[in-house]
């Protein structure tokens, strides 16, 4: 019991390691701040793709979002951060972060729209259409705000998968949360710092896990 | 000149054909390890889910505590927590176990919520023609409830059972020889980035048919209502 | 065969009890006091506006609904109570749902022989040709393969019966077997009612089918606020009832 006080809940270190594991939550969030709205906007395009009268726009879409929802997240970030050096092309870790990430959210993103386009009902279309509304006003104003509605427990529990894929972004030494707790741990050989980021990782997503189980639990499926 | 570059950096014929093997053998921890995640985390997530069923406070309590924190937490700070947090306390365990337990607790977690939401959502009348024939309540839980709960959220099972599986690529952190450990490991010795390539072509083939077929069920699913 | 009703019906001999239930939603009180006694082979039939508690009443019989106060008792024995194993009761006691509650995971057969197997125990092969012999009962033999979503309403509402009928309950209760069915399809399911009555069942019905229970019921029972108002045959229930609030539900049905 001593010990694992000692190596997990050890307070003297936590608190020298506070400053550092904060620093690195204000990257986190940055990085969330960037990646969330371009992911979602992405996703929405390739789901308004995904479900075009247009057969090569369709597939193309689909190919795009089951390719990148067949590759882990982890490869293609090494895949940019490692492998595009070597065709001449240096980016920063945060840009390698920034693109890998979107590529990945895109998928998801697109796939939880385009289950929500689909769940609005075709005679809303219909309805919207008979009364003179263009294909675009019939997206935009009738099904995209009904599809919206149907998948926000998805939508946000999305976000959440992308605040926890931050983390991955410390393999390319990205100074985020984890990457400090991490730095911290090794210099102290003691996993204290780690449960100091997994608390903050809880405070940041536990009410956004809560309200989801709440949505959830007032959807019948 | 610029293709040249690229098909030397990124598919290097020598390169390839050297990594080839280690990269199959990396495939080969990588299939491994996602069948036993899968298996394990499955059966754990609907075993608490019918725990949770029996409203005992206490359980009920443990289980969404339980499901709460491994949903919230990222599985990387789980794993490095375990890797190198345990030793600390005298408990060592290799990478591969690591990596096993984690993410087969962290799919418990979400195939317990899953599951519990199928449960909740079958109907009530279900439950009680069921104990009306004399049914146990374990007994209308197993042969009535369950597997139509199971039927209902397969889907959403089967998507998140495919995104925790491929999070095993987290393996090359902690020295997992997976195919993105092997394929780290002979990029740094080749200075060559046709063993990422490979490695993403690897989980392609591995991870692609799971999400098309994921597609077709959740449109098979979806087509045929409620 | 010759009505056994009897005007207090003979509490000691009766095959269902129900004594003083009270039972409440909350504040709310739904039955208040409620006596009724079903003879073995009697169908009773229980009348009543919406709201006056006879589903209530008919799903306390087998505990579906905790009662507040009162007992249910079948041949003699109580439900309630220490020591009663009331998966054992409920096997006396077949019940039949409004929305037939089938399971949709499993065939006509599966929906038979479930509790079959699992409650009574029975080798597969037995529990099979029973449940052949129940689904023959509801003239659905040649449907035992077919799934509750590839049959009709009043298919489905046939198994359920025959579901009920293959424990070789003590009694059955039905709540309101033919209301979710369209109207083409409820004749078939009170033919099978009928059949099952003639073969000597002790049945309490909670329906709105008034035409059925004039021609079939033994006994009318009309029930409003969480009471029974009267009770008597059919002919007497229909033709010349005694109480106010009895003459106001049924004037409503002759329009």
């Amino acid at each position: 019991m001593e010990a694992i006080i000692q190596q997990f809940f050890n307070i003297e270190i936590m608190i020298k390691a506070l400053p550092l594991v904060l620093k690195g939550l204000g990257v986190t969030l940055l990085i969330c701040a960037v990646v969330i709205p371009l992911g979602a906007l992405g996703g929405l395009f390739a789901a308004i793709a995904s479900v075009s009268k247009n057969r090569a726009v369709r597939w193309t879409a689909i190919g795009f979002v089951d390719l990148f929802r067949a590759i882990p997240p982890l490869v293609l970030l090494i895949f940019i951060y490692a492998g595009l050096p070597f065709a001449g092309i240096q980016i920063s870790p945060f840009v390698a972060v920034a693109v890998g990430f979107f590529l990945n959210n895109s998928a998801y993103f697109a796939e939880v729209f385009r289950a929500g386009i689909l769940s609005v009902p075709k005679g809303q279309t219909e309805a919207a259409r008979s009364t003179g509304m263009t294909q675009g006003q019939t997206l935009f104003w009738v099904t995209l705000p009904q599809a919206v509605r149907n998948v926000l427990p998805d939508l946000l529990s999305n976000v959440v998968e992308v605040v926890k894929l931050t983390s991955l972004a410390s393999v390319v030494s990205l100074g985020e949360m984890l990457h400090a707790a991490g730095l911290v741990r090794s210099l102290t050989y003691n996993a204290s710092p780690l449960v100091l980021a997994a608390g903050l990782y809880l405070v940041l997503l536990w009410p956004l896990i809560r309200l989801i189980s709440r949505f959830e639990r007032k959807i019948d499926t | 000149m610029q293709m040249d570059m690229f098909l030397d950096q990124f598919l290097n014929q020598a390169v390839l054909v050297k990594y080839t093997p280690l990269i199959l053998k990396g495939a080969g921890v990588t299939v491994l390890l996602s069948v036993l995640i899968v298996l394990t985390g499955l059966t754990l997530g609907a075993g608490l889910a019918c725990l949770r069923a029996y409203r005992i406070k206490a359980f009920s309590f443990a289980i969404v505590i339980f499901a709460d924190v491994l949903r919230a937490l990222p599985p990387l700070v789980l794993i490095l927590l375990a890797f190198f947090g345990l030793p600390n306390i005298g408990v060592v365990l290799s990478s591969f176990t690591v990596l096993f337990l984690v993410l087969s607790l962290v799919l418990a977690a979400f195939a317990e919520e899953i599951v519990w939401a199928g449960i909740t959502a079958t109907p009530k009348g279900q439950w009680e023609a069921a104990r009306s024939t004399g049914l146990t309540f374990t007994q209308a839980l197993c042969y009535v409830v369950l597997p139509q709960a199971v039927r209902m959220v397969i889907p959403p099972l089967t998507n998140r059972a495919i995104a925790i599986t491929k999070m095993t690529a987290l393996g090359m952190v902690i020295g997992v020889p997976d195919i993105l450990g092997q394929a780290t490991t002979a990029q740094s010795f080749s200075a060559n980035a046709s063993p990422l390539t490979l490695a993403a072509i690897a989980y392609v083939v591995i991870f692609l048919p799971l999400v098309i077929a994921s597609r077709w069920l959740e449109q098979r699913f979806t087509q045929k209502g409620s | 065969m010759a009505s056994t009703y009897n005007e207090k019906g003979t509490p000691s001999s009766a095959t269902l009890s129900v004594r003083a239930l009270h039972k409440s939603f909350g504040v709310l009180p739904v039955l208040k006091g409620i006596d009724l006694h079903v003879q073995r082979s009697e169908m009773v039939f229980v009348l009543g506006p919406s709201g006056s508690g006879k589903s209530t009443m008919l799903r306390c019989c087998n505990l579906l609904e905790e009662p507040d106060s009162g007992a249910i008792l079948i041949e003699g024995d109580k439900l309630t109570g220490p020591g009663v194993d009331l998966n054992k009761m409920r096997q006396r006691i077949g019940m039949v749902f409004q929305s037939f509650n089938l399971y949709p995971h499993l065939s006509a057969l599966g929906n038979v022989t479930l509790a079959l197997r699992r409650v009574l125990k029975m080798p597969r092969e037995q529990a099979e040709s029973e449940a052949i012999a129940a689904l023959t009962k509801v003239g659905l033999s040649n449907r035992a393969g077919h799934f509750p979503s590839q049959l009709s309403g009043g298919q489905q509402q046939r198994v359920a019966i025959a579901r009920a009928l293959a424990l070789k309950p003590t009694v059955m209760l039905f709540d309101e077997p033919t209301s979710a069915l369209d109207p083409e399809l409820v004749g078939d399911v009170l033919d099978v009612m009928r059949d099952v009555k003639e073969q000597g069942m002790t049945m309490l019905v909670v329906s709105h089918e008034m035409k059925f229970a004039r021609d079939a019921a033994d006994r009318v029972v009309f029930m409003d606020g969480g009471v029974i108002v009267e009770q008597g045959p059919p002919e007497q229930i229909f033709g010349a009832p005694t109480q106010e609030r009895t003459r106001t539900f049924l004037s409503r049905f002759h329009g």
